[in-house]
């Protein structure tokens, strides 16, 4: 769909309404192109803390990506709530562990948590503008950092919108390598946070063991990808390289003994009472809630959104593997553990698909030649959720503009959610069952 | 109780010995002398800021905790406030929103303390850069003892930065 818009006063009519999860992305147009949501009652930055001024826009062509940061601080408007005994716990943008950056205010009465507003856009570094001008070659590589976690899939959806926009297609040895990638960032990414949840309700067992697991895991990866978190595998026309043949054994052998160590692991978790104890019940998000929300990915299927595109738009060789999508409806954190669990099992059976059928021939197409102003969108179902890419090619095959779009930007806002009623101490452990991207939306 | 007791006798533990300090990573001449680092007695307190990091270096930092690379037994820990900490480990291109967050990461964290930039991003800005909303390299905010390249750097390298922080007269 296009939109034509005036010049002088660029402005569309509000979609918040209908859609509440389009509102921070609003607020983010508003920041970077000056378009404002007409009639929407929030009108207050979201990307923009203090780096820029008011009334510049820095994806707009006449904004010079050179310009320097302003050093200037910006105050936030938070929601105040008020009320006998209610106060107010700040919490970031440095949090207390190893993790991204954001900003989180609690009002609390007591240890029950009765709001939880976000703000967020710290570690926005402007991929968006970064990517004007590059070729497609550069853009890979870009894409594949604006979320680490996610590296395979948003290089895949990059080159997916880069070939479709070309009309031409990855030969089928790259399509199957690419999946055989991405199933190995999904399994990575489960395999760690569910040792981080197992530590936040108190079980360090289960943090000592997945991490031994996954760390195997990733020298795996080093081993056959030359890389332990696959980065700049996935490139515009294939795949960077081929596997070694003894490689295949490996991988196969491995599959195996993964299963077998998550499986215990799994009946551990499954059969632990204090465990259960802290997991069930606890930040829930019920069905109505997310699909009013339109909560997607790994959570929304928890709370009963039935959509993966490995099933309903099966990329090649998705449309040949049979996905299995897990579902849950409780939308709890015993969900979201319950379907990591059985999303490394599928992941694994896929795995084993995957290998004895790979095609022979070519890794690699020449990469795309893309007309001025051709446009390219590609989707790929990461391990959070769907990954998009939107792109628009400017002249000599260059990047004109491009939208990376990570799952969190519908999940962020179901979290406020999630917390409500909850005790300020189950925050850690609710916040790590989603485990959203904050470098992937603050772009 | 029991399954987990079988589960620890039956897993070996996989640790190794970790790398020599890598002191070709330094970037200032050491700022504090030798007694000074001696009475760390290698025993460490790392605070992590991510300054605008895509999350991939945050994943090796994490990685730095199992079984293989079992920081804590070498005498070093992760601690929730830079008021604990002896070592800053930053992640990103400093973006200009985490800029002020950074500053006063850094001026919370007491004397005598030391800086590791982690990445290619955190050494010279990557694939990110210097631009509008990016200070590009660690070095450009705050001081940079020793600083790690890679995309991201292995758990290794990253250990072998740390360790050259801290030896004396490297």
């Amino acid at each position: 769909m296009v939109l034509e818009l005036p010049e002088d006063q660029p402005s569309f009519p509000d979609l918040s309404r209908v859609f509440p999860g389009a509102l921070r992305q609003q607020r983010a147009m508003a920041d970077l192109l000056g378009i404002a949501a007409e009639g929407c009652v929030d009108q207050r930055p979201w990307l923009r803390h203090g780096a820029w001024a008011q009334g510049v826009h820095p994806l707009r062509r006449d904004f010079p990506a050179a310009t320097p940061p302003l050093e200037a601080a910006a105050d936030y408007r938070f929601v105040r709530v008020a009320g006998e005994g209610v106060h107010e716990i700040p919490v970031g943008p440095v949090h207390a562990g190893t993790i991204e950056p954001g900003h989180f205010r609690f009002s609390v009465v007591g240890e029950r948590v009765l709001r939880l507003e976000q703000h967020l856009g710290y570690t926005h570094k402007g991929i968006e503008k970064r990517f004007e001008g590059l070729d497609l070659t550069q853009g890979a590589r870009l894409a594949g950092r604006v979320s680490g976690d996610s590296t395979v899939a948003f290089a895949w959806a990059f080159c997916l919108a880069a070939e479709g926009a070309a009309a031409q297609a990855a030969p089928a040895r790259a399509a199957w390598l690419r999946a055989l990638a991405l199933e190995r960032e999904r399994v990575a990414n489960h395999l760690g946070d569910l040792g981080f949840l197992g530590n936040d309700a108190g079980l360090g067992v289960g943090l000592a063991h997945f991490s031994r697991i996954k760390e195997d895991w990733l020298r795996t990866n080093e081993q056959v990808f030359g890389h332990r978190y696959l980065m700049d595998f996935v490139v515009p026309g294939g795949v960077a390289r081929d596997l070694p043949q003894p490689a295949l054994a490996v991988l196969r052998a491995e599959l195996q003994t993964v299963e077998s160590q998550v499986g215990r692991l799994q009946a551990l978790y499954d059969e632990h009472p204090g465990l259960q104890d802290r997991l069930v019940g606890t930040g829930v998000v019920s069905p109505g809630l997310a699909r009013q929300l339109g909560l997607c990915g790994l959570a929304g299927r928890a709370s009963g959104q039935g959509f993966d595109l490995r099933v309903q738009a099966p990329a090649p060789p998705y449309d040949r593997l049979a996905v299995r999508m897990a579902t849950a409806t409780d939308g709890d954190v015993a969900a979201r553990v319950a379907l990591r669990f059985q999303e490394i099992q599928e992941s694994l059976r896929l795995l084993r698909d995957l290998l004895p059928s790979l095609p022979v021939g070519p890794l690699r197409e020449e990469a795309p030649r893309l007309g001025d102003g051709v446009l390219g969108l590609g989707q790929v179902e990461g391990w959070r959720g769907p990954v998009l890419m939107a792109l628009e090619a400017g002249p000599g095959g260059s990047l004109r503009r491009v939208h990376p779009q990570d799952p969190s930007w519908l999940n962020w806002p179901a979290l406020e959610h999630a917390i409500i009623g909850n005790i300020v101490p189950d925050f850690p452990l609710i916040n790590k069952s989603f485990n959203l991207s904050y470098s992937g939306v603050d772009l | 109780m029991y399954p987990i007791i079988r589960l620890i006798l039956d897993t070996p533990a996989p640790r190794e010995a970790p790398p020599e300090a890598d002191s070709s990573l330094r970037t200032l001449r050491q700022r504090l002398g030798a007694e000074v680092l001696g009475s760390f007695a290698g025993a460490l307190t790392i605070r992590h800021v991510d300054a605008g990091s895509c999350n991939g270096c945050e994943l090796e930092i994490h990685a730095l905790n199992n079984a293989y690379y079992n920081l804590e037994a070498l005498g070093m820990r992760f601690v929730a406030s830079p008021r604990h900490a002896d070592l800053l480990l930053v992640t990103g291109p400093v973006s200009a929103h985490m800029r002020t967050a950074l500053l006063r990461t850094f001026d919370a964290t007491p004397e005598p303390k030391l800086v590791v930039a982690l990445g290619d991003c955190g050494c010279t800005g990557g694939v990110f850069g210097n631009s509008y909303a990016s200070f590009g390299a660690v070095s450009n905010v705050i001081p940079v003892d020793v600083a790690v390249p890679g995309c991201p750097p292995s758990p290794r390298a990253l250990l072998a930065g740390i360790l050259a922080a801290i030896a004396p007269g490297s």
